[in-house]
């Protein structure tokens, strides 16, 4: 007997506009010990299909139409609230994609800890804590006893996630459920916690359902992938056929999109170099500095972090500059100092032989032409007041680049560029999807025919399909256009696909700079080595290797 | 992907041509209004009171002055449609009359304070920093003031004057408008969109009118059809008090007032022009309403 069948399950939305099939006509199994990969792009119903099992989707407009789920032989579908409430506690964890949201902001660790031993399992605060101290530690929290009177803001994220994943396990669950758990962390931290969580299924037996839309993630350690579209599963088996030999176009296609192999670094035989950066600070002050009464700061040092910290780099003109570094590391900062949109502490940027530092501000306007900026966010970088044809009008139009009738022509063209359809002109951004809202402000940042282009994770908000067409589409314009980009971005995969030379920026500093070639087969600082370590790979046998490697280290 | 765009029209683009300042957000606006019953029927009856307040000294039945002593307080009749008041002036006439002030002063008032009010929460917002500091400390400052007395000083240096009576009452109102404009600027300068406007080069004039005001539209609409009815009731307050408008010009806040104490014996002179006011706050509810829904293209359903 299987420890979770779900049989035929749907689930429908009843909206306003229509009834919306979230999950369609699903099955799978589950089996003690296992880890079942469920894996689709956004929106595919793959979270909403373990939540209805839970009673966890907003009924209405949610609506369980049909199906059965039977854990461990008994019903979950239809049962009384209370009955749930047990089943969600003791015997199914859930641990969600984001840490920070996840954990209560006003209660300590310990105590978000110990509610559900004293809850489920009615025992002392005093047992209790023992149990919450023992779990802290086998997470892999130092100091646990201390840490336990800790808030969730005192922690990092993938702390945070250590605390959810104790949370989760600390009632001994059969079924643990884990909701994108690394989405929202470092590559190195998430290498961590997809560690623990292995080491900790293992030694408690549990099976484990991994949501994902990340392959690479679920590589390494599903047994078994179920492949969602739109709702239903198209493709499900061990994941050495889903990888090597899927059946399903659609598995095909999400495989293929995984960007793969590595740009063929152009030679630049002229060393026209378009942009130069000297010696380039930026300082965040964290004490309050707002006033300085001599007497009252006396023994308040002030206190500085560095975000960017004595950077140089030269890009020539027509090459694609990869930035990599996890979060906090400065690679946003450096970009947007490089556009003069924050101050900068120190240092120079000189484009086209011009120090961007010395100019007045109404020079600046006239450079900022030359340099634009794609966002990481299309859902905030867009005005929602604006339609696409005002959105890509007002740089032609205040910059006086054209007038009159030609401006309907040129819009028309900037379209084509991006691949937008010509009918979309009059529609607002929501109308959008991520993919085609990324497209507009590409389209909005090309308007001015810059020379330089600051990408900053312009794919990272974007389903795995979607982003190959984006990336693809940025080739393709830099190309054609002759664009000279800074592509920032926290994913090596990405960056391999698409830049000459990479950076790789660690805790403000520039640690390594080279050809992208040289960066992969033989990187010459330790943290680009752990860094490309902790990537994971969407192929099972090499990332069970990696795996190897990373513990033969350790 | 993108076949799966669904457009209704392929017309061309020339009618949506940018116009200055603005952009096809108010055409589009438009339309959408007019697709919302309510808020256009409220529009027309605005719009009728507007035209009947303009042209009531023409097409009033009575004068303003004029009383029927002998007549007294007399119900609903043919002659007087709306009855009398106790000096036998007829109430249609006086609530005419009485809108022309109540109007004006609503929306005048009203204008003043949501223009200062806009500009000053958007320019310190945007701003930031010490203007920021410098622009909300005296908006504090002239909280603080007890605006009675401000008033009060105002009428007494300058003399009544129903003119300044509407500035006096804007000059008040419009504190808290900036203050919640400003609140919104601070949340949207965070977004991408504005940085992107920055390093498009455009002016911070452009960015403001063209980016930051429309996004605050909506709580400006809900928050100006809240301000309108309290403006109209402050014009009767201080008119009560002998600050405003005196008999027997009128205003509806003033009749109302008048007929609160005459309400057991002659009920009609608190329910007419109760019912003029409730009407004119109800349209302008729907029609703000249904303004803030078509100027935001989220919000529609189409």
């Amino acid at each position: 007997m299987y420890l979770l069948s779900v049989k035929n399950l749907t689930v429908h939305f009843h909206t306003r506009n229509g009834i919306v099939k979230a999950v369609d006509d699903v099955s799978f199994d589950v089996d003690h010990g296992e880890t079942l990969a469920i894996v689709g792009e956004s929106g595919s119903g793959k979270s909403v299909a373990l939540y209805s099992l839970l009673d966890l989707i907003p009924r209405p407009p949610g609506k369980i139409e049909s199906g059965r789920a039977l854990f461990e032989g008994t019903d979950l579908i239809n049962r009384k609230e209370k009955e749930l409430q047990k089943i969600r506690g003791n015997d199914i964890a859930i641990i969600f994609q984001d840490p920070m949201t996840s954990l209560n902001p006003y209660l300590t660790v310990g105590e978000q800890l110990m509610e559900p031993i004293i809850y489920h399992q009615r025992k002392s605060r005093k047992k209790a804590k023992i149990a919450a101290i023992k779990m802290l530690s086998e997470v892999g929290i130092k100091e646990p006893k201390i840490k336990i009177d800790s808030y969730p803001h005192e922690f990092s994220g993938g702390m945070q996630q250590r605390v959810m994943i104790a949370m989760a396990l600390i009632v001994k669950p059969k079924l643990l459920i884990c909701d994108e758990p690394t989405t929202a962390l470092d590559v190195t931290t998430q290498a961590q916690i997809i560690k623990l969580i292995q080491e900790i299924q293992i030694k408690y037996k549990i099976a484990v359902i991994f949501i994902s839309h990340d392959l690479g993630v679920v590589a390494g350690i599903a047994n078994n992938i179920a492949v969602m579209k739109e709702g239903k599963i198209v493709e499900k088996g061990t994941t050495e056929d889903i990888f090597y030999r899927p059946k399903n176009d659609y598995t095909k296609s999400l495989l293929s999109s995984v960007p793969s192999g590595q740009k063929i670094t152009k030679s630049f035989v002229n060393e026209d170099i378009l942009l130069r950066v000297k010696g380039l600070v930026k300082y965040y002050s964290s004490g309050n500095k707002r006033i300085n009464w001599p007497l009252y700061n006396k023994n308040k040092e002030q206190k500085f972090i560095k975000a960017v910290d004595d950077v140089s780099f030269e890009i020539k003109r027509g090459e694609i500059l990869g930035v990599v570094g996890e979060s906090g590391s400065g690679k946003s900062t450096l970009g947007r100092s490089i556009l003069q949109l924050t101050t900068l502490n120190s240092g120079d940027v000189y484009f086209n032989n011009t120090n961007l530092m010395l100019l007045s501000s109404s020079k600046k306007t006239e450079i900022r032409k030359r340099m634009q900026m794609v966002f990481q966010d299309p859902y905030s970088s867009l005005n929602p007041r604006m339609t696409v044809f005002d959105t890509l009008a007002e740089p032609l139009l205040y910059h006086s680049i054209s007038k009159g009738n030609k401006i309907l022509d040129d819009v028309y063209a900037l379209m084509d560029d991006v691949g937008l359809p010509r009918s979309a002109s009059k529609k607002y951004p929501h109308e959008f999807s991520g993919g085609q809202r990324q497209r507009i402000a590409i389209g909005r940042a090309i308007a001015t025919k810059p020379d330089f282009v600051v990408a900053d994770e312009p794919v990272s908000a974007l389903d795995v399909t979607v982003q190959a067409q984006i990336l693809e589409l940025m080739l393709s314009l830099v190309e054609k256009h002759n664009l000279t980009m800074m592509f920032i971005s926290h994913d090596l995969s990405v960056v391999r696909y698409i830049a000459d030379r990479i950076a790789v920026m660690h805790q403000g500093k520039l640690v390594e700079l080279d050809e992208t070639g040289n960066i992969f087969s033989s990187p010459s600082n330790d943290y680009t080595k752990q860094l490309l370590l902790a990537t994971p790979l969407a192929d099972p046998i090499k990332e069970k290797e990696r795996q190897n490697i990373i513990s033969s280290k350790i | 992907m993108l076949g799966s765009i669904k457009h209704k029209e392929d017309s061309p683009l020339h009618s949506s041509l940018p116009s200055k300042g603005g952009g096809s957000l108010w055409s589009d606006g438009w339309a959408r209004l007019k697709r919302n019953k309510l808020a256009i029927v409220s529009l027309v009856i605005l719009i009728f009171f507007c035209i009947t307040a303009l042209l009531t000294p023409i097409i009033a039945p009575y004068g303003y002055e004029e009383q029927d002593l002998l007549l007294g307080a007399s119900p609903p009749s043919l002659d007087h449609w709306l009855g009398t008041d106790i000096f036998g002036r007829d109430m249609l006439t006086r609530i005419m009359y009485g809108s022309r002030v109540s109007l004006a002063v609503g929306f005048i008032a009203s204008a003043v304070a949501v223009f200062i009010g806009v500009l000053w929460g958007t320019i310190a917002g945007y701003s930031g920093g010490k203007i920021d500091s410098f622009m909300m400390r005296t908006v504090d400052i002239l909280y603080a003031l007890p605006f009675m007395i401000f008033i009060i000083l105002l009428m007494v240096i300058f003399g009544r004057n129903i003119l300044l009576l509407f500035l006096a009452i804007g000059a008040v109102e419009w504190l808290t408008m900036a203050r919640i404009v400003r609140g919104q600027v601070l949340s949207l300068k965070q977004q991408d969109f504005v940085e992107a406007a920055i390093s498009l080069g455009l002016s911070h004039w452009t960015i403001i009118h063209r980016h930051l005001v429309p996004n605050v539209l909506s709580p400006v609409i809900v928050y100006t059809t809240l301000t309108i009815p309290s403006v109209m009731l402050l014009e009767a307050f201080l008119s009560f008090l002998g600050l405003g408008i005196q008999p027997p010009e009128s205003s509806w806040g003033l009749l109302i007032s008048y007929g609160v104490e005459t309400m057991e014996e002659y009920p009609w002179l608190i329910i007419f022009p109760g019912l003029f006011l409730s009407v004119t706050l109800f349209s302008l509810n729907f029609l703000g309403d249904g303004l803030r829904d078509a100027l935001d293209p989220r919000a529609s359903k189409d």
